[in-house]
Protein backbone atom coordinates (compact mmCIF):
# COMPACT_ATOMS: atom_id res chain seq x y z
CA UNK A 1 0.00 0.00 0.00
CA UNK A 2 2.60 2.52 0.89
CA UNK A 3 6.18 3.30 -0.87
CA UNK A 4 9.23 2.44 1.05
CA UNK A 5 9.74 6.11 1.05
CA UNK A 6 6.41 6.72 3.04
CA UNK A 7 7.32 3.92 5.14
CA UNK A 8 10.95 5.31 5.96
CA UNK A 9 9.24 8.69 6.96
CA UNK A 10 6.47 7.35 8.87
CA UNK A 11 8.98 5.26 11.19
CA UNK A 12 11.51 7.54 11.54
CA UNK A 13 9.64 11.20 10.96
CA UNK A 14 12.28 14.17 10.10
CA UNK A 15 12.69 17.65 12.09
CA UNK A 16 9.28 17.33 14.13
CA UNK A 17 8.82 20.75 15.54
CA UNK A 18 9.45 19.48 19.46
CA UNK A 19 9.89 22.58 21.52
CA UNK A 20 8.14 25.20 19.61
CA UNK A 21 9.14 28.15 22.15
CA UNK A 22 13.07 27.30 21.54
CA UNK A 23 12.60 26.95 17.71
CA UNK A 24 11.76 30.32 17.77
CA UNK A 25 10.04 30.07 14.19
CA UNK A 26 9.94 33.15 11.65
CA UNK A 27 6.78 32.19 10.32
CA UNK A 28 4.51 29.02 10.80
CA UNK A 29 0.91 27.96 9.49
CA UNK A 30 -2.07 25.88 10.69
CA UNK A 31 -4.32 24.53 7.99
CA UNK A 32 -6.81 21.10 8.26
CA UNK A 33 -9.35 19.92 10.40
CA UNK A 34 -9.31 17.43 13.07
CA UNK A 35 -12.72 16.29 12.25
CA UNK A 36 -11.70 15.34 8.90
CA UNK A 37 -8.76 13.45 10.48
CA UNK A 38 -5.66 15.58 10.06
CA UNK A 39 -4.14 18.60 10.75
CA UNK A 40 -0.66 19.92 9.82
CA UNK A 41 1.67 22.84 11.11
CA UNK A 42 5.00 24.15 9.31
CA UNK A 43 7.48 26.50 11.04
CA UNK A 44 10.03 28.06 9.02
CA UNK A 45 13.65 29.70 10.22
CA UNK A 46 14.22 31.82 7.08
CA UNK A 47 18.01 33.74 6.39
CA UNK A 48 18.68 35.80 3.48
CA UNK A 49 16.24 34.84 1.42
CA UNK A 50 16.30 31.07 2.24
CA UNK A 51 14.79 28.65 4.66
CA UNK A 52 17.72 27.23 6.49
CA UNK A 53 15.41 25.20 8.74
CA UNK A 54 11.61 23.47 9.01
CA UNK A 55 10.02 22.05 11.95
CA UNK A 56 6.81 20.60 11.65
CA UNK A 57 3.72 18.74 13.25
CA UNK A 58 0.79 16.25 12.10
CA UNK A 59 -2.02 14.86 13.62
CA UNK A 60 -3.21 12.44 11.05
CA UNK A 61 -2.01 9.17 8.95
CA UNK A 62 0.95 7.70 7.74
CA UNK A 63 0.26 9.62 4.52
CA UNK A 64 0.24 12.97 6.03
CA UNK A 65 3.10 12.45 8.75
CA UNK A 66 5.46 10.83 5.75
CA UNK A 67 4.62 14.10 3.80
CA UNK A 68 4.98 16.99 6.32
CA UNK A 69 8.14 14.96 7.20
CA UNK A 70 9.25 14.99 3.08
CA UNK A 71 8.57 18.19 2.66
CA UNK A 72 10.28 19.79 5.68
CA UNK A 73 13.75 17.80 3.94
CA UNK A 74 12.71 19.17 0.63
CA UNK A 75 12.73 23.02 1.39
CA UNK A 76 15.60 23.19 3.41
CA UNK A 77 17.74 25.53 1.84
CA UNK A 78 15.52 26.77 -1.21
CA UNK A 79 14.46 30.48 -1.65
CA UNK A 80 11.35 31.42 -0.33
CA UNK A 81 9.95 32.18 -3.05
CA UNK A 82 10.94 28.50 -4.92
CA UNK A 83 9.44 26.62 -1.59
CA UNK A 84 6.30 29.10 -2.29
CA UNK A 85 5.26 27.30 -5.47
CA UNK A 86 6.06 23.67 -4.47
CA UNK A 87 3.05 21.18 -5.45
CA UNK A 88 1.14 18.17 -4.02
CA UNK A 89 2.74 16.37 -7.15
CA UNK A 90 6.38 17.56 -6.27
CA UNK A 91 6.02 15.79 -2.60
CA UNK A 92 4.10 12.90 -3.57
CA UNK A 93 6.79 12.21 -6.55
CA UNK A 94 9.59 12.33 -3.60
CA UNK A 95 7.46 9.85 -1.70
CA UNK A 96 7.43 8.03 -4.66
CA UNK A 97 3.33 7.48 -4.84
CA UNK A 98 0.57 7.71 -2.13
CA UNK A 99 -2.22 5.93 -2.88
CA UNK A 100 -5.64 7.53 -4.69
CA UNK A 101 -7.48 8.19 -1.40
CA UNK A 102 -4.10 9.80 0.25
CA UNK A 103 -3.51 12.09 -1.92
CA UNK A 104 -5.32 14.97 -0.21
CA UNK A 105 -2.33 14.64 2.74
CA UNK A 106 -0.14 16.04 0.43
CA UNK A 107 -1.89 18.74 -0.51
CA UNK A 108 -2.36 19.89 3.45
CA UNK A 109 1.28 19.91 3.47
CA UNK A 110 2.11 22.45 0.50
CA UNK A 111 -0.99 24.15 2.10
CA UNK A 112 0.85 24.70 5.67
CA UNK A 113 3.99 25.87 4.25
CA UNK A 114 2.56 28.60 2.54
CA UNK A 115 0.68 29.70 4.88
CA UNK A 116 3.61 29.74 6.84
CA UNK A 117 5.64 31.28 4.48
CA UNK A 118 3.16 34.05 4.33
CA UNK A 119 3.25 34.30 7.87
CA UNK A 120 6.76 35.40 7.37
CA UNK A 121 5.88 37.64 4.76
CA UNK A 122 3.35 39.31 7.12
CA UNK A 123 5.66 39.64 10.35
CA UNK A 124 8.70 40.97 7.91
CA UNK A 125 6.60 43.70 6.00
CA UNK A 126 6.44 42.12 2.99
CA UNK A 127 2.72 41.93 2.41
CA UNK A 128 3.45 42.45 -0.87
CA UNK A 129 4.81 39.22 -1.65
CA UNK A 130 1.60 37.28 -0.40
CA UNK A 131 -0.12 35.60 -3.29
CA UNK A 132 -2.86 34.91 -3.50
CA UNK A 133 -3.80 31.89 -4.33
CA UNK A 134 -4.17 31.23 -8.42
CA UNK A 135 -7.80 31.48 -9.17
CA UNK A 136 -8.98 28.19 -12.20
CA UNK A 137 -12.36 28.74 -13.84
CA UNK A 138 -13.65 25.46 -12.71
CA UNK A 139 -17.12 25.45 -14.72
CA UNK A 140 -17.23 27.11 -18.28
CA UNK A 141 -20.71 27.59 -18.27
CA UNK A 142 -21.40 29.87 -15.54
CA UNK A 143 -17.94 31.10 -15.13
CA UNK A 144 -17.64 29.34 -11.36
CA UNK A 145 -13.76 29.09 -10.12
CA UNK A 146 -11.89 26.95 -7.67
CA UNK A 147 -12.09 29.99 -5.64
CA UNK A 148 -15.76 30.48 -5.63
CA UNK A 149 -16.16 26.43 -4.11
CA UNK A 150 -13.64 27.09 -1.34
CA UNK A 151 -15.67 30.18 -0.64
CA UNK A 152 -18.54 28.28 -1.15
CA UNK A 153 -17.83 26.12 1.45
CA UNK A 154 -15.94 28.41 3.83
CA UNK A 155 -19.86 29.53 4.34
CA UNK A 156 -21.49 26.35 5.09
CA UNK A 157 -21.93 24.15 1.98
CA UNK A 158 -21.94 20.73 2.30
CA UNK A 159 -22.43 19.01 -0.59
CA UNK A 160 -22.84 19.33 -4.19
CA UNK A 161 -26.87 19.59 -4.43
CA UNK A 162 -25.68 23.42 -2.32
CA UNK A 163 -22.83 23.84 -3.78
CA UNK A 164 -25.00 23.90 -7.03
CA UNK A 165 -27.26 26.25 -5.08
CA UNK A 166 -25.05 28.64 -4.39
CA UNK A 167 -22.94 28.71 -7.51
CA UNK A 168 -24.75 27.62 -9.96
CA UNK A 169 -21.90 25.28 -10.73
CA UNK A 170 -22.37 22.24 -13.57
CA UNK A 171 -26.11 23.26 -14.23
CA UNK A 172 -25.52 24.18 -17.70
CA UNK A 173 -24.00 21.41 -19.64
CA UNK A 174 -22.26 19.60 -16.49
CA UNK A 175 -19.33 18.73 -17.95
CA UNK A 176 -17.30 19.72 -14.81
CA UNK A 177 -19.32 17.71 -12.54
CA UNK A 178 -16.62 15.49 -12.05
CA UNK A 179 -13.51 18.22 -11.18
CA UNK A 180 -15.93 20.18 -9.56
CA UNK A 181 -16.92 17.37 -6.80
CA UNK A 182 -12.71 16.86 -6.70
CA UNK A 183 -12.85 19.85 -5.63
CA UNK A 184 -15.64 20.23 -3.21
CA UNK A 185 -14.56 17.11 -1.57
CA UNK A 186 -10.93 18.69 -0.81
CA UNK A 187 -12.44 21.87 0.11
CA UNK A 188 -14.63 20.20 2.81
CA UNK A 189 -11.50 18.14 3.78
CA UNK A 190 -9.76 21.81 4.78
CA UNK A 191 -12.70 23.59 6.40
CA UNK A 192 -15.99 21.32 6.73
CA UNK A 193 -17.30 20.64 9.96
CA UNK B 1 -5.50 -9.01 18.27
CA UNK B 2 -7.83 -8.60 15.29
CA UNK B 3 -10.07 -11.47 15.96
CA UNK B 4 -13.33 -9.40 15.07
CA UNK B 5 -12.02 -9.27 11.47
CA UNK B 6 -10.66 -13.13 11.11
CA UNK B 7 -9.84 -15.58 13.28
CA UNK B 8 -7.16 -18.35 12.37
CA UNK B 9 -8.52 -21.66 11.67
CA UNK B 10 -8.60 -24.01 14.85
CA UNK B 11 -6.25 -26.83 14.60
CA UNK B 12 -9.22 -29.46 15.01
CA UNK B 13 -10.83 -27.80 11.91
CA UNK B 14 -7.57 -28.01 9.89
CA UNK B 15 -7.11 -31.64 11.26
CA UNK B 16 -11.00 -32.32 9.64
CA UNK B 17 -10.41 -30.34 6.70
CA UNK B 18 -7.33 -32.28 5.44
CA UNK B 19 -8.85 -35.22 6.14
CA UNK B 20 -12.24 -34.93 4.00
CA UNK B 21 -10.35 -33.38 1.41
CA UNK B 22 -10.90 -35.68 -1.41
CA UNK B 23 -14.33 -35.65 -0.17
CA UNK B 24 -15.24 -34.37 -3.87
CA UNK B 25 -18.35 -35.84 -4.73
CA UNK B 26 -21.78 -33.17 -5.45
CA UNK B 27 -24.00 -33.50 -2.53
CA UNK B 28 -26.88 -33.23 -5.08
CA UNK B 29 -25.82 -35.94 -7.03
CA UNK B 30 -27.54 -39.28 -6.19
CA UNK B 31 -24.65 -41.66 -6.51
CA UNK B 32 -21.94 -43.00 -3.87
CA UNK B 33 -19.58 -39.71 -4.06
CA UNK B 34 -22.38 -37.93 -3.87
CA UNK B 35 -24.24 -39.22 -1.12
CA UNK B 36 -21.26 -39.85 1.30
CA UNK B 37 -20.75 -35.67 0.53
CA UNK B 38 -24.02 -35.17 1.39
CA UNK B 39 -23.91 -37.12 4.78
CA UNK B 40 -21.13 -34.63 6.08
CA UNK B 41 -23.17 -31.62 4.82
CA UNK B 42 -26.13 -32.77 6.59
CA UNK B 43 -23.94 -33.87 9.56
CA UNK B 44 -22.38 -30.28 9.83
CA UNK B 45 -26.43 -29.00 9.55
CA UNK B 46 -27.08 -30.59 12.05
CA UNK B 47 -24.51 -29.54 14.79
CA UNK B 48 -24.71 -26.38 13.89
CA UNK B 49 -28.59 -25.91 14.17
CA UNK B 50 -28.06 -28.08 17.33
CA UNK B 51 -26.27 -25.70 18.85
CA UNK B 52 -28.48 -22.55 18.39
CA UNK B 53 -31.04 -24.34 19.27
CA UNK B 54 -33.19 -24.87 15.65
CA UNK B 55 -34.29 -27.50 13.54
CA UNK B 56 -32.00 -28.77 10.73
CA UNK B 57 -34.03 -27.67 7.95
CA UNK B 58 -33.93 -24.43 9.14
CA UNK B 59 -30.16 -23.92 8.24
CA UNK B 60 -29.51 -22.43 4.64
CA UNK B 61 -25.87 -22.60 3.84
CA UNK B 62 -24.58 -19.09 2.22
CA UNK B 63 -21.47 -17.69 1.17
CA UNK B 64 -20.88 -16.15 4.14
CA UNK B 65 -22.67 -13.49 6.57
CA UNK B 66 -22.73 -10.93 4.33
CA UNK B 67 -24.68 -12.62 2.18
CA UNK B 68 -27.52 -13.91 4.72
CA UNK B 69 -27.76 -10.28 5.54
CA UNK B 70 -28.07 -9.13 2.23
CA UNK B 71 -30.65 -11.89 1.20
CA UNK B 72 -33.14 -10.94 4.08
CA UNK B 73 -33.06 -7.50 3.22
CA UNK B 74 -33.94 -8.28 -0.51
CA UNK B 75 -36.05 -10.43 0.11
CA UNK B 76 -38.74 -7.69 1.29
CA UNK B 77 -37.90 -5.19 -1.36
CA UNK B 78 -38.40 -7.83 -4.05
CA UNK B 79 -40.99 -6.30 -5.36
CA UNK B 80 -42.97 -9.75 -6.44
CA UNK B 81 -47.04 -8.93 -5.98
CA UNK B 82 -47.22 -12.45 -5.18
CA UNK B 83 -44.76 -12.61 -2.25
CA UNK B 84 -45.39 -13.31 1.06
CA UNK B 85 -42.50 -12.06 2.13
CA UNK B 86 -43.12 -8.34 1.13
CA UNK B 87 -46.83 -7.69 1.20
CA UNK B 88 -48.01 -4.62 0.02
CA UNK B 89 -49.30 -3.32 3.08
CA UNK B 90 -45.82 -3.37 4.99
CA UNK B 91 -43.01 -1.36 3.08
CA UNK B 92 -40.98 -0.11 5.55
CA UNK B 93 -37.99 -1.74 7.53
CA UNK B 94 -36.45 -0.64 10.26
CA UNK B 95 -32.73 -1.38 11.50
CA UNK B 96 -29.83 0.43 13.44
CA UNK B 97 -27.55 3.09 12.84
CA UNK B 98 -24.46 0.89 14.15
CA UNK B 99 -25.23 -2.31 11.46
CA UNK B 100 -22.49 -4.04 9.51
CA UNK B 101 -22.05 -2.59 5.77
CA UNK B 102 -23.72 -5.57 4.47
CA UNK B 103 -26.80 -4.44 6.00
CA UNK B 104 -26.87 -0.66 5.76
CA UNK B 105 -25.44 -0.61 2.27
CA UNK B 106 -28.31 -3.01 1.39
CA UNK B 107 -30.85 -1.10 3.20
CA UNK B 108 -29.65 2.21 1.38
CA UNK B 109 -30.03 0.63 -1.99
CA UNK B 110 -33.77 -0.83 -1.46
CA UNK B 111 -34.39 2.53 0.09
CA UNK B 112 -34.19 3.42 -3.26
CA UNK B 113 -37.33 0.99 -4.41
CA UNK B 114 -40.28 1.23 -2.67
CA UNK B 115 -39.36 0.30 0.43
CA UNK B 116 -38.62 3.31 3.20
CA UNK B 117 -35.85 2.41 5.99
CA UNK B 118 -35.79 4.18 9.69
CA UNK B 119 -33.05 4.09 11.45
CA UNK B 120 -32.95 3.26 15.33
CA UNK B 121 -30.77 5.52 17.21
CA UNK B 122 -28.10 4.25 20.24
CA UNK B 123 -27.14 5.67 23.26
CA UNK B 124 -23.51 6.05 24.18
CA UNK B 125 -22.86 2.46 25.11
CA UNK B 126 -24.38 1.50 21.66
CA UNK B 127 -27.35 -0.04 22.85
CA UNK B 128 -30.90 0.40 20.88
CA UNK B 129 -32.95 3.25 21.40
CA UNK B 130 -36.03 0.71 22.52
CA UNK B 131 -37.93 3.82 23.23
CA UNK B 132 -37.50 5.10 19.78
CA UNK B 133 -38.25 2.04 17.95
CA UNK B 134 -41.80 1.37 20.48
CA UNK B 135 -42.29 4.66 18.26
CA UNK B 136 -41.52 4.06 14.86
CA UNK B 137 -42.44 0.78 14.73
CA UNK B 138 -46.34 0.26 12.93
CA UNK B 139 -48.10 -2.49 11.13
CA UNK B 140 -46.58 -0.97 8.23
CA UNK B 141 -43.19 -2.38 9.01
CA UNK B 142 -42.28 -5.92 7.32
CA UNK B 143 -38.68 -6.18 9.07
CA UNK B 144 -36.94 -5.26 11.95
CA UNK B 145 -32.78 -6.27 11.75
CA UNK B 146 -30.69 -5.20 14.63
CA UNK B 147 -27.44 -6.55 14.94
CA UNK B 148 -26.70 -8.86 18.27
CA UNK B 149 -23.48 -8.18 18.63
CA UNK B 150 -21.46 -4.91 17.37
CA UNK B 151 -18.40 -5.37 15.41
CA UNK B 152 -16.81 -2.54 16.29
CA UNK B 153 -17.78 -1.65 20.16
CA UNK B 154 -18.68 -5.58 20.90
CA UNK B 155 -21.72 -3.82 22.48
CA UNK B 156 -24.39 -6.92 22.71
CA UNK B 157 -28.21 -5.80 21.99
CA UNK B 158 -31.36 -7.09 23.81
CA UNK B 159 -32.70 -9.34 20.99
CA UNK B 160 -35.56 -10.99 22.79
CA UNK B 161 -36.92 -7.71 24.06
CA UNK B 162 -36.44 -6.31 20.38
CA UNK B 163 -38.11 -9.85 19.05
CA UNK B 164 -40.80 -9.04 21.48
CA UNK B 165 -41.92 -5.80 20.61
CA UNK B 166 -41.34 -6.31 16.74
CA UNK B 167 -44.20 -9.39 16.56
CA UNK B 168 -46.58 -7.57 18.67
CA UNK B 169 -46.76 -5.84 15.23
CA UNK B 170 -46.48 -8.98 13.12
CA UNK B 171 -43.06 -7.91 11.86
CA UNK B 172 -40.62 -10.63 11.11
CA UNK B 173 -37.21 -10.18 12.86
CA UNK B 174 -33.69 -10.71 11.72
CA UNK B 175 -30.22 -10.20 13.92
CA UNK B 176 -26.91 -10.75 12.63
CA UNK B 177 -25.37 -12.82 14.96
CA UNK B 178 -21.81 -13.26 12.77
CA UNK B 179 -20.20 -11.85 15.83
CA UNK B 180 -22.25 -13.21 18.68
CA UNK B 181 -22.36 -16.09 17.61
CA UNK B 182 -19.68 -18.79 19.26
CA UNK B 183 -18.68 -15.92 21.61
CA UNK B 184 -21.99 -15.52 23.90
CA UNK B 185 -25.21 -18.22 24.07
CA UNK B 186 -26.82 -17.90 21.00
CA UNK B 187 -30.49 -19.43 20.91
CA UNK B 188 -33.08 -19.11 18.75
CA UNK B 189 -35.80 -20.57 20.09
CA UNK B 190 -35.15 -18.22 23.38
CA UNK B 191 -34.45 -15.03 21.30
CA UNK B 192 -38.01 -15.90 19.39
CA UNK B 193 -35.88 -15.06 16.03
CA UNK B 194 -37.22 -15.72 12.54
CA UNK B 195 -34.11 -14.65 11.01
CA UNK B 196 -30.39 -15.04 11.95
CA UNK B 197 -27.03 -14.51 9.92
CA UNK B 198 -23.87 -16.58 10.64
CA UNK B 199 -20.23 -17.00 9.44
CA UNK B 200 -17.80 -19.26 9.54
CA UNK B 201 -14.54 -17.29 9.40
CA UNK B 202 -15.30 -15.82 13.05
CA UNK B 203 -15.86 -18.88 14.76
CA UNK B 204 -12.02 -20.47 13.55
CA UNK B 205 -13.69 -21.90 10.44
CA UNK B 206 -13.33 -21.16 7.27
CA UNK B 207 -13.64 -18.45 4.81
CA UNK B 208 -16.38 -18.08 1.92
CA UNK B 209 -19.09 -20.24 4.02
CA UNK B 210 -22.20 -18.73 6.27
CA UNK B 211 -25.45 -19.97 7.10
CA UNK B 212 -28.19 -18.43 7.30
CA UNK B 213 -31.54 -19.25 9.82
CA UNK B 214 -35.11 -19.33 9.00
CA UNK B 215 -37.71 -20.32 11.66
CA UNK B 216 -40.02 -22.70 9.82
CA UNK B 217 -42.96 -21.43 8.21
CA UNK B 218 -41.43 -17.89 7.87
CA UNK B 219 -41.86 -16.70 4.47
CA UNK B 220 -38.75 -16.08 2.46
CA UNK B 221 -38.00 -15.56 -1.64
CA UNK B 222 -35.04 -16.96 -3.32
CA UNK B 223 -31.62 -14.47 -3.55
CA UNK B 224 -29.62 -16.77 -5.26
CA UNK B 225 -31.67 -18.28 -8.55
CA UNK B 226 -30.73 -21.90 -10.09
CA UNK B 227 -30.77 -25.04 -8.56
CA UNK B 228 -32.94 -26.66 -6.17
CA UNK B 229 -30.22 -27.13 -3.87
CA UNK B 230 -31.28 -26.00 -0.07
CA UNK B 231 -34.52 -26.89 -0.51
CA UNK B 232 -34.84 -24.64 -3.20
CA UNK B 233 -33.89 -21.46 -0.89
CA UNK B 234 -30.02 -21.26 -2.03
CA UNK B 235 -28.74 -22.22 -5.30
CA UNK B 236 -25.29 -22.81 -5.48
CA UNK B 237 -23.31 -26.23 -5.76
CA UNK B 238 -22.41 -26.53 -1.94
CA UNK B 239 -19.28 -25.71 -0.48
CA UNK B 240 -18.64 -29.32 0.62
CA UNK B 241 -15.41 -28.56 2.61
CA UNK B 242 -16.64 -24.65 3.65
CA UNK B 243 -19.64 -26.55 5.38
CA UNK B 244 -17.70 -29.57 6.78
CA UNK B 245 -15.25 -26.73 8.48
CA UNK B 246 -17.70 -25.10 9.73
CA UNK B 247 -19.56 -27.54 11.46
CA UNK B 248 -16.20 -28.62 13.29
CA UNK B 249 -16.37 -25.29 14.34
CA UNK B 250 -19.27 -25.01 15.61
CA UNK B 251 -18.86 -28.23 17.01
CA UNK B 252 -15.72 -27.09 18.83
CA UNK B 253 -17.62 -23.44 20.36
CA UNK B 254 -20.01 -25.73 21.47
CA UNK B 255 -17.29 -27.66 23.58
CA UNK B 256 -14.70 -24.67 24.48
CA UNK B 257 -16.98 -21.41 24.46
CA UNK B 258 -17.59 -21.27 27.97
CA UNK B 259 -13.80 -21.40 29.13
CA UNK B 260 -12.92 -19.95 25.97
CA UNK B 261 -15.40 -16.72 27.03
CA UNK B 262 -13.92 -16.51 30.79
CA UNK B 263 -10.00 -16.43 29.69
CA UNK B 264 -10.57 -14.37 27.02
CA UNK B 265 -12.40 -11.55 29.04
CA UNK B 266 -9.71 -11.85 31.64
CA UNK B 267 -7.44 -10.55 29.47
CA UNK B 268 -9.38 -8.06 28.16
CA UNK B 269 -9.39 -6.94 31.42
CA UNK B 270 -6.05 -6.89 31.56
CA UNK B 271 -5.59 -5.35 28.84
CA UNK B 272 -8.21 -2.26 29.32
CA UNK B 273 -6.71 -1.83 32.99
CA UNK B 274 -3.11 -2.12 31.24
CA UNK B 275 -3.43 0.96 29.29
CA UNK B 276 -5.70 3.14 30.93
CA UNK B 277 -3.15 2.87 33.84
CA UNK B 278 -0.23 3.29 31.33
CA UNK B 279 -1.81 5.98 28.82
CA UNK B 280 -3.58 9.21 30.15
CA UNK B 281 -6.44 10.78 28.03
CA UNK B 282 -7.87 7.01 26.81
CA UNK B 283 -11.21 6.31 26.60
CA UNK B 284 -12.65 3.15 26.44
CA UNK B 285 -15.78 2.79 23.69
CA UNK B 286 -18.57 0.58 23.86
CA UNK B 287 -20.89 -0.88 26.92
CA UNK B 288 -18.61 -1.85 30.55
CA UNK B 289 -21.23 -4.84 31.19
CA UNK B 290 -22.70 -6.22 27.82
CA UNK B 291 -19.80 -6.13 25.79
CA UNK B 292 -18.55 -8.91 23.87
CA UNK B 293 -16.05 -10.64 25.99
CA UNK B 294 -12.93 -9.95 23.52
CA UNK B 295 -13.51 -6.62 22.61
CA UNK B 296 -11.96 -3.57 23.35
CA UNK B 297 -12.65 -0.16 21.55
CA UNK B 298 -10.26 2.51 23.30
CA UNK B 299 -10.25 6.18 21.65
CA UNK B 300 -6.75 7.70 22.58
CA UNK B 301 -7.49 11.79 22.62
CA UNK B 302 -4.32 13.63 20.10
CA UNK B 303 -3.56 9.97 18.52
CA UNK B 304 -4.90 9.26 14.56
CA UNK B 305 -5.62 5.71 14.76
CA UNK B 306 -4.28 4.31 11.00
CA UNK B 307 -1.16 6.08 12.71
CA UNK B 308 -1.44 3.89 16.12
CA UNK B 309 -2.53 1.02 13.69
CA UNK B 310 0.76 1.08 11.72
CA UNK B 311 3.54 1.78 14.20
CA UNK B 312 1.66 -1.84 16.40
CA UNK B 313 2.04 -3.76 12.84
CA UNK B 314 5.49 -2.49 13.19
CA UNK B 315 5.81 -4.27 16.34
CA UNK B 316 4.03 -7.28 15.21
CA UNK B 317 0.70 -6.42 17.33
CA UNK B 318 -3.01 -6.49 14.74
CA UNK B 319 -5.88 -4.60 15.51
CA UNK B 320 -8.44 -2.09 13.93
CA UNK B 321 -9.02 1.66 13.66
CA UNK B 322 -12.31 3.61 13.02
CA UNK B 323 -10.39 7.04 11.75
CA UNK B 324 -11.98 7.62 8.40
CA UNK B 325 -8.06 7.91 7.34
CA UNK B 326 -7.96 3.90 7.57
CA UNK B 327 -11.25 3.52 5.09
CA UNK B 328 -10.12 5.98 2.47
CA UNK B 329 -13.49 8.13 3.10
CA UNK B 330 -13.67 10.99 5.01
CA UNK B 331 -15.59 9.99 7.76
CA UNK B 332 -14.93 8.14 10.61
CA UNK B 333 -16.62 4.82 11.91
CA UNK B 334 -20.38 5.22 11.86
CA UNK B 335 -20.72 3.15 15.07
CA UNK B 336 -18.75 5.58 17.20
CA UNK B 337 -20.15 8.53 15.98
CA UNK B 338 -23.76 6.89 16.41
CA UNK B 339 -22.77 6.73 20.07
CA UNK B 340 -22.41 10.14 19.78
CA UNK B 341 -18.66 10.57 19.67
CA UNK B 342 -16.97 13.90 18.17
CA UNK B 343 -14.93 13.10 15.21
CA UNK B 344 -12.36 13.35 16.74
CA UNK B 345 -12.27 11.26 19.24
CA UNK B 346 -13.56 8.36 16.68
CA UNK B 347 -10.71 9.29 14.54
CA UNK B 348 -8.28 7.89 17.75
CA UNK B 349 -10.07 4.96 17.86
CA UNK B 350 -8.23 1.34 18.20
CA UNK B 351 -10.17 -1.65 18.20
CA UNK B 352 -8.70 -4.75 20.15
CA UNK B 353 -10.37 -7.80 19.79
CA UNK B 354 -8.85 -10.86 21.96
CA UNK B 355 -9.13 -14.37 20.24
CA UNK B 356 -8.48 -18.00 21.65
CA UNK B 357 -4.91 -18.10 20.30
CA UNK B 358 -3.81 -14.77 22.96
CA UNK B 359 -2.24 -15.10 26.17
CA UNK B 360 -1.23 -13.19 29.12
CA UNK B 361 2.42 -12.50 27.08
CA UNK B 362 0.48 -11.38 24.55
CA UNK B 363 -1.33 -8.32 26.33
CA UNK B 364 1.94 -8.08 28.14
CA UNK B 365 3.96 -7.28 24.87
CA UNK B 366 0.84 -4.83 23.69
CA UNK B 367 0.93 -2.94 27.20
CA UNK B 368 4.68 -2.65 26.95
CA UNK B 369 4.87 -1.57 23.11
CA UNK B 370 1.53 0.66 22.86
CA UNK B 371 2.60 3.39 25.51
CA UNK B 372 6.03 5.00 23.78
CA UNK B 373 3.88 4.58 20.40
CA UNK B 374 0.80 7.02 21.36
CA UNK B 375 3.63 8.91 23.51
CA UNK B 376 5.33 9.53 20.17
CA UNK B 377 2.53 10.31 18.07
CA UNK B 378 0.98 12.57 20.59
CA UNK B 379 4.47 14.17 20.47
CA UNK B 380 4.30 15.08 16.78
CA UNK B 381 0.46 15.90 16.92
CA UNK B 382 -0.70 19.45 16.32
CA UNK B 383 -3.70 19.02 18.87
CA UNK B 384 -2.45 16.83 22.08
CA UNK B 385 -2.36 18.33 24.99
CA UNK B 386 -1.20 16.46 28.18
CA UNK B 387 -4.11 16.37 30.69
CA UNK B 388 -6.74 16.92 28.16
CA UNK B 389 -7.99 17.81 25.03
CA UNK B 390 -7.37 21.00 23.66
Amino acid sequence: MYSEEVKDHFVNPRNILEDEASFNADGTGTVGNITCGDQMLMAIKVKDNKITDCRWKTYGCASAIASTSMLSEMVKGMDVEEAYEIKPEDITKRLNGLPEHKIHCSVLGDKALRAAINDYYQRNGMTDRIKEEKETIVCQCMTVTDKDIEKAVKSGVKNFDELQQTTKIGTSCGQCKDSAMELLHEYLHLYGN
Amino acid sequence: MDNNATTPIHPEVKKELIEKMDLYGNPSSMHEFGRTARKEVERARELISGFIGAESDEVVFTGGGSESNNTVLKYVSCGDPACTMCPASRREIITSSIEHPSVLNTAEVISKGAIAVRYIGVDKYGKLNIEELKERISEKTALVSIMMANNEIGTIQNIKKISQIAHRYGCLVHTDAVQALGKIPVNVQELDIDFMSFSGHKIYGPKGIGALYIKKGSPFCVFIHGGHQEAGRRAGTLNTLGIIGFGKAVELAGREMDEDARRIYRLRKKLETGILERIPDALVNGHPDDCLPGTLNISFMGAEGESILLYLDLEGIAVSTGSACATGSLDPSHVLIATGLGAETAHGSIRFSIGRDNSDQDVEYVLDKLPPIIERIRKMSTVYVAGGKK
